[in-house]
């Protein structure tokens, strides 16, 4: 029988029912048997199940991290998730049911009407079909795959398997080894020398209910001198009934080779949004993650590059913004293993009400590395006298012709800019929309066009809520 | 109807009585000088008329056409057509120009409605080429990196291109030099026509040799002490802010 109470669910955000014809369920808790009931319902091969069963191990040994970033940590309770949900099994609810501050988000935003069904959580399938097709087809004909990790690891074995693991290993951290214990859904890319995609790739390519997962794990394997960018998430309230959230993203760009993640994140304010993103650039090679964090009650993610090969390029830009009840703990780790690399992190955040943003940055060039060169600038800006923001630099720096540069910046909309911009005829609200939106623009220029109108309109949303 | 009037208006900062029952009319059409020594309440003034929520007004009142601003919003009596041109105009990061001219235009347009890029953009152009401006720095961030004359030269293209019933210019010329100074006053000249009423608040008379006043006031202590023809700030030059604070306390003597 299904135990309804043992399930996190926001009920104040709006009726959700169950469908109740299975035969056996998963449950609650995550001990072996859930492995291997996650494990066997995807036919996975012997080689997985034990991956996920060494990682079960090693994260029931690690302690919660609660001694550093957040101690609000210690409020998630293992023993109450739902580790594993099948196509059937995620809950729905009827469009009568949605409560209407989300169906105005949707519409404030401008989302395409078919896919507010999916977002709101009334349907469990997206149907991308008709929308991307062409898309598809032409994907196939230069032979890139583009598969979930079940399919991925099952039918592409031979390609996927070098580096699955191998960029993120199971014991880098308490979640990654959750994610790798009980991963499902996410994307498996793989792109042939030389091609270069130029439209991006997105998760809605491939929709099923498994795709917005908890625990998704994705790995995109770009080869020499190919090019790829891929999207993960949108500017829509994700509506979320689960409240751990632990994705595991590798990147592998091999020589030549170039790949831009793209991520918005804007889950509901009772998750927590804990996740590990990794790339590993070989020679001559580029990785860029942009990353907006506006959702969420707290993420903790640090996307990092390891510049594996002389002249390879690593880059995070990354947007926080923080409002009330929300910590948004982001930054990004760059580790220089090979000559003349070069990264580059431009980090900004915002923090509204009683919004906390913090970054933290790793920067490692051992003495072995020469002429390897990286740029950070970390700028916050805080709206209200109550938001917090705190930067924790590590940098580690030896060997010969190495150079850092750190700056950073701690800024308020002042009183006077906003009577200035009042006295023009703006409101006290459109005056702080502007020098916000003033703030990030640089950076908002970098994601794709439609991604940037709507991030604007987000952002602005976000004020409107909180400026008094 | 049709000016902007001061009646006896009581201004405080923090407790402290800066504005000392002011009273001063300034009809549409005509360009009024507001001289004075330094921490007389000029700026201060200035601050009151466009509302901001420091000034307290203990007495008197403030009419735009016959109607009174007292207790409104500042951005509700920027629309009401009150412009004010900063002494020190504020720096907003990663706001261009354009789009911060834009987005005031934009607060006065009806609910839906919008209007056309190119048109503004010609405007704009137009205006900028009047004003000896670069048309390179619609692109720049409002205000940051200006020097003194470039910061007030925007001012006044955000003064043409919101075309207000009443303009204040809060000591314009400050910061600038001789031929800056032209350019500005070029551009306040300009806009001189019927519909307007501005107040030119300055220190020194050299402005007024450009921007030609149809009446002076001094201020002193707080209020007006004389006002005249365009003659008086001549005078007020050659004999110095002491002759009116000797001519005050003579007039408080007797």
């Amino acid at each position: 029988m299904e135990n309804l109470e043992a399930i996190n669910i926001d009920r104040d955000k709006g009726a959700f029912h169950y469908d109740t014809t299975y035969e056996f369920d998963a449950g609650v808790g995550l001990n072996e048997k859930t492995i291997d009931y996650i494990s066997d319902i995807k036919n996975e091969d012997p080689w997985v199940k034990e991956f996920r069963h060494k990682a079960l191990q090693i994260f029931l040994s690690k302690p919660n991290p609660t001694h550093w970033a957040s101690k609000d940590i210690e409020n998630i309770d293992y023993s109450k998730i739902r580790y594993y949900l099948s196509k059937g099994q995620v809950p729905s609810r009827t469009w009568e049911d949605v409560p209407d501050d989300v169906k105005k988000t949707f519409e404030r935003l401008g989302i395409p009407e078919q896919e507010r069904k999916f977002l709101a959580g009334v349907e469990a399938q997206f149907d991308s079909e008709a929308a991307y097709s062409n898309m598809k087809k032409s994907l196939e004909k230069q032979g890139v795959i583009f598969v979930g990790p079940t399919e991925g690891l099952r039918d592409h074995a031979e390609i996927f398997r070098k580096f699955f693991g191998k960029v993120i290993p199971i014991g880098d951290n308490k979640f990654s080894a959750l994610n790798s214990a009980v991963f499902s859904g996410g994307s498996f890319i793989y792109v042939p020398k030389g091609v270069k995609i130029t439209q991006p790739l997105q998760a809605y390519f491939r929709i099923n209910a498994e795709s917005f997962g908890q625990f998704e794990r994705t790995l995109i394997i770009a080869d020499e001198g190919s090019e790829v960018t891929y999207m993960e998430g949108c500017t829509a309230p994700k509506f979320e009934t689960a409240t751990l959230h632990s994705a595991v993203v590798e990147l592998v760009a091999l020589k030549g080779a170039k790949i831009q993640y793209i991520t918005v994140q804007n889950w509901s304010t009772n998750v927590f949004n804990l996740v590990t993103k990794r790339g590993l650039a070989h020679e001559d090679a580029e990785i860029r993650w942009i990353d907006c964090n506006i959702g969420s009650r707290l993420t903790m993610k640090y996307p990092g590059v390891i510049l594996k090969g002389e002249r390879a390029r690593g880059e995070v830009l990354s947007i926080a913004l923080a409002n009330d009840g929300q910590h948004q703990d982001t930054g990004a780790k760059m580790v220089h293993i090979a000559d003349n690399t070069t990264s580059n992190i431009i980090s900004k955040s915002i923090g509204v009400g009683t919004g906390r943003a913090t970054y933290r940055g790793l920067v490692f060039m051992p003495k072995q590395v020469r002429n390897c060169k990286n740029n950070t600038e970390c700028d916050a800006l805080l709206i209200n006298s109550l938001s917090k923001t705190d930067t924790y630099p590590a940098i580690t720096v030896g060997g010969k012709g190495n150079s850092v540069q750190h700056e950073a910046s701690v800024s308020k909309v002042s009183a006077e800019q906003i009577f200035y911009m009042q006295q023009r005829g703006l409101t006290e609200a459109q005056a702080i929309s502007l020098s916000v939106n003033g703030f990030v623009n640089d950076l908002i220029r970098e994601f794709p066009m439609e991604y940037s109108v709507e991030l604007k309109r987000l952002i602005d949303l976000e004020m409107e809520g909180s400026v008094g | 109807m049709n000016s902007l009037e001061i009646k006896n208006l009581s201004v405080e900062i923090d407790g402290k009585k800066i504005i000392k029952n002011f009273s001063l009319t300034v009809p549409k059409g005509e360009v009024h000088a507001l001289m004075g020594p330094n921490g007389t309440g000029k700026s201060t003034l200035a601050k009151a008329l466009a509302g901001h929520e420091d000034c307290i007004i203990t007495n008197g009142d403030i009419l735009l056409d016959g109607v009174s601003i007292l207790g409104k919003e500042v951005n509700e009596i920027s629309q009401t057509g009150l412009f004010l041109a900063f002494q020190y105009p504020s720096e907003i990061a990663g706001v261009s120009i354009a789009n911060f001219i834009r987005a005031a235009l934009q607060s006065r347009q009806k609910d839906g409605e919008t209007f056309s890029a190119t048109d503004y953009y010609k405007t704009l152009y137009e205006k900028m080429d009047l004003l000896k401006m670069d048309r390179k720095f619609t692109a720049r961030s409002l205000n940051e990196g200006f020097s003194g004359g470039e910061k007030k030269r925007c001012e006044i293209l955000q003064m043409m291109m919101l075309q207000p019933k009443y303009a204040i210019l809060d000591e314009t010329d400050s910061g600038l030099d001789i031929d800056a100074l032209k350019v500005v006053a070029n551009g306040v000249n300009l806009m001189r026509n019927p519909k307007i009423g501005m107040l030119v608040i300055t220190h020194y008379q050299r402005l007024l040799d450009y921007i030609i006043p149809d009446k002076v006031h001094i201020m002193y202590d707080g209020h007006i002490v004389r006002s005249g023809g365009k003659d008086l700030a001549i005078e007020l030059e050659s004999k110095g802010y002491d002759w009116v604070k000797d001519d005050l306390a003579t007039a408080l003597a007797n």
